[in-house]
């Protein structure tokens, strides 16, 4: 299990330096100076080249590089071409806003797909199996932020429910130091969290059933209803505990779509997160900034498939087994 | 739109009707074909494919107006849906329903050129890794796992942000250059295990190259999850053209593709909810009957996976 682990960690580890390695050569073999494309950055060229100067983008690529994952290894990200400060700190804003999007889907997800494909399963081949079945894969087709736009118009605009954007109330409530401030944030964040979070509990409902009814066709299974267990308890208590196994993997899975769909829904609801942040960036050709928000991106997506796979091992033994 | 359209539209049903009816003929023969159409969504799931497939390619008949042209933008910009505009107009007064069928080309073509691209490199890649092993698999599953772990729209963000104006083939290819890697490790997990059979050894024994063995038995057997795969890929590659559009960095906007013309409504959503809704609407069935067949052809492909 230790050498596993290790080796396990050796390798997120590697993925990450590999990834900032590409955003490094992408970036520089494109010319992603601070005088950018000259449509979208027109400089005169002495102010070109004293930028060119200040970022160090003069000395030669081999410095460069070297610099740069000097740099990261300290937590460095480089300066913003156009924020007039770190990488670093620009993120560390936008990041725990996406975390708290995220965290809510996450929640969201698990709680209605769970329940939903319990249901399911319990239900399979009947109406109610195969009416909310097509309703979770119309539900799971949808393309995310345009979900978020129709909440918005419904809830929004139509019922006036929920606010049309935002993270909080900037006049009552800049920051969150009150409980009144903590429900003005919990209600901007029902919306995008909702839309997150429905569609990726309709994904999420789709494998949790197919991994009951795996598992109800087991001998154990049939051993319980025979005992004359109540069926409420033979699916909830005997068979859920197997058939939460591959919801593990599920988690893992669900992370690199809850910060790609950020992205979009982050937009829709201007919701002050990484994925804005990055937008925005790229229609400004921050490109520090873009490489720092891909380079955190591809880290979280690493580090959530390394703690779905030692989760895995620490609830399945079988797989300990093996991997050692 | 006028009587003509409609004509046309009832004929492009009726045609994906015969299709349908015609596919579910030829196959049925066949075991895996009764497999696939024993699929509650499978038949529907393929009617709606083959309609969004005809009214794409009779665009100009079932269409009223040419997507671009801006009908009266002083009078007739946000029209509510009528007799005249089935879907109403956009912001920029242009014909939503015509947008819409000239659009299917758009993203439809996008989602099967990038597909293709992914799915050929995928499954070369697959093959020769799982085929050699040994250092040239552990190079490139390494490289692999590097790609699955970029999230894929950061990396399109990137590449659109350093060369300021994507042509449209070079966006379709990016998609499909960054959308390989799980094709590739599917494959690679199949031939790991094919390549151990006896007619590859058999193969291999009359004197048969790598590449012959590759691709004239080993690659046949792969041939169900690769189909599958390729399946349930176009509808990922047009959720993520539209999330680009939508940002404003897929394709640019006087063309049609479904993604832009929701960007392009979003902004009068609340005037003119239609423009941005019949899109999105568009999307959502075709990804859901992409992956209805999808589910229905691993069911059929696959014989030891029992249908749940």
């Amino acid at each position: 299990m230790a050498a596993w682990l290790v080796r396990r960690l050796a390798a997120s580890i590697a993925i990450v330096f590999a990834v900032a390695t590409i955003t490094f050569l992408v970036v520089h073999i494109a010319h992603g100076t601070p005088c950018g494309p000259s449509e979208a950055r027109p400089l005169a060229p002495d102010v070109c080249e004293r930028q060119r100067v200040r970022f160090g983008y003069d000395q030669p690529l081999g410095v460069q590089y070297v610099k740069y994952l000097a740099a990261l290894s300290r937590g460095d990200m480089g300066e913003s071409f156009g924020l007039h400060r770190p990488v670093g700190d620009a993120l560390a804003d936008a990041i725990p806003n996406t975390f708290a999007l995220a965290l809510a889907a996450l929640l969201i997800d698990f709680a209605l797909g769970l329940a939903l494909g319990i249901y399911q399963a319990a239900r399979a081949r009947r109406l109610g199996d195969i009416a909310l079945g097509n309703v979770a894969l119309f539900v799971n087709s949808m393309p995310v932020f345009w979900l978020g736009l129709v909440l918005l118009l419904v809830f929004a605009q139509w019922l006036r429910w929920f606010p049309v954007g935002g993270i909080h109330n900037p006049v009552l409530c800049p920051r969150l130091d009150s409980p009144y401030c903590l429900l003005d944030f919990l209600w901007h964040l029902t919306l995008p969290a909702l839309t997150l979070g429905l569609v990726a509990a309709a994904g999420t409902a789709r494998y949790q059933r197919a991994a009951m009814l795996e598992v109800i066709r087991q001998d154990y299974v049939r051993t319980a209803r025979a005992k004359g267990l109540r069926e409420r308890r033979v699916l909830l208590v005997h068979a859920l505990r197997n058939a939460l196994l591959p919801f593990i993997t599920l988690c893992g899975l669900a992370f690199p779509f809850l910060l790609t769909g950020a992205v979009l829904i982050e937009t829709v609801f201007a919701w002050p997160g990484m994925g804005r942040l990055a937008v925005s960036a790229i229609l400004q050709r921050d490109y520090p900034v873009v490489t720092g928000a891909a380079l955190v991106t591809s880290t979280m997506v690493v580090l959530g498939s390394l703690i779905a796979d030692v989760l895995y091992a620490v609830a399945d033994p079988r797989i300990r087994v093996r991997g050692a | 739109m006028s009587l003509w359209n409609w004509l046309a539209l009832g004929g492009a049903a009726v045609v994906a009707l015969a299709a349908v009816a015609q596919i579910r003929r030829r196959v049925t023969a066949a075991a895996a074909g009764r497999r696939f159409f024993r699929h509650p969504t499978a038949a529907a799931g393929l009617f709606v494919l083959a309609f969004v497939v005809s009214l794409a390619l009779a665009a100009p008949l079932v269409a009223p107006y040419r997507p671009f042209v801006q009908i009266d933008i002083t009078r007739l910009a946000n029209h509510a849906p009528s007799a005249q505009f089935v879907l109403g107009t956009d912001p920029y007064a242009r014909d939503v329903w015509s947008r819409l069928v000239f659009g299917a080309r758009i993203s439809l073509g996008i989602g099967a050129i990038a597909m293709l691209v992914a799915v050929t490199i995928g499954a070369g890649v697959g093959a020769v890794a799982g085929y050699f092993r040994r250092w040239v698999d552990m190079t490139v599953m390494r490289l692999v796992d590097v790609g699955l772990a970029m999230p894929r729209i950061f990396v399109m963000l990137m590449a659109v942000a350093l060369w300021e104006h994507i042509a449209l083939p070079v966006l379709v290819l990016l998609i499909g250059l960054t959308g390989w890697f799980g094709t590739s490790r599917l494959v690679r997990a199949e031939v790991l295990s094919l390549r151990e059979r006896e007619f590859v050894a058999a193969a291999r024994a009359l004197g048969a190259g790598p590449g012959r063995v590759i691709f004239r038995h080993v690659l046949p057997n792969v041939a169900a999850p690769i189909i599958v795969s390729a399946a349930l890929g176009i509808g990922n590659v047009m959720l993520l053209e539209a999330g680009l559009s939508f940002l404003g960095m897929g394709v640019p906007s006087p063309a049609p593709s479904w993604g832009n013309m929701i960007a392009d409504g979003w902004p009068k959503m609340a005037v003119a909810p239609w423009a941005a809704t019949f899109p999105g609407l568009a999307i959502s069935l075709v990804v859901m009957a992409l992956n209805a067949v999808g589910d229905a052809l691993r069911d059929a492909l696959d014989p030891r996976k029992e249908t749940l």
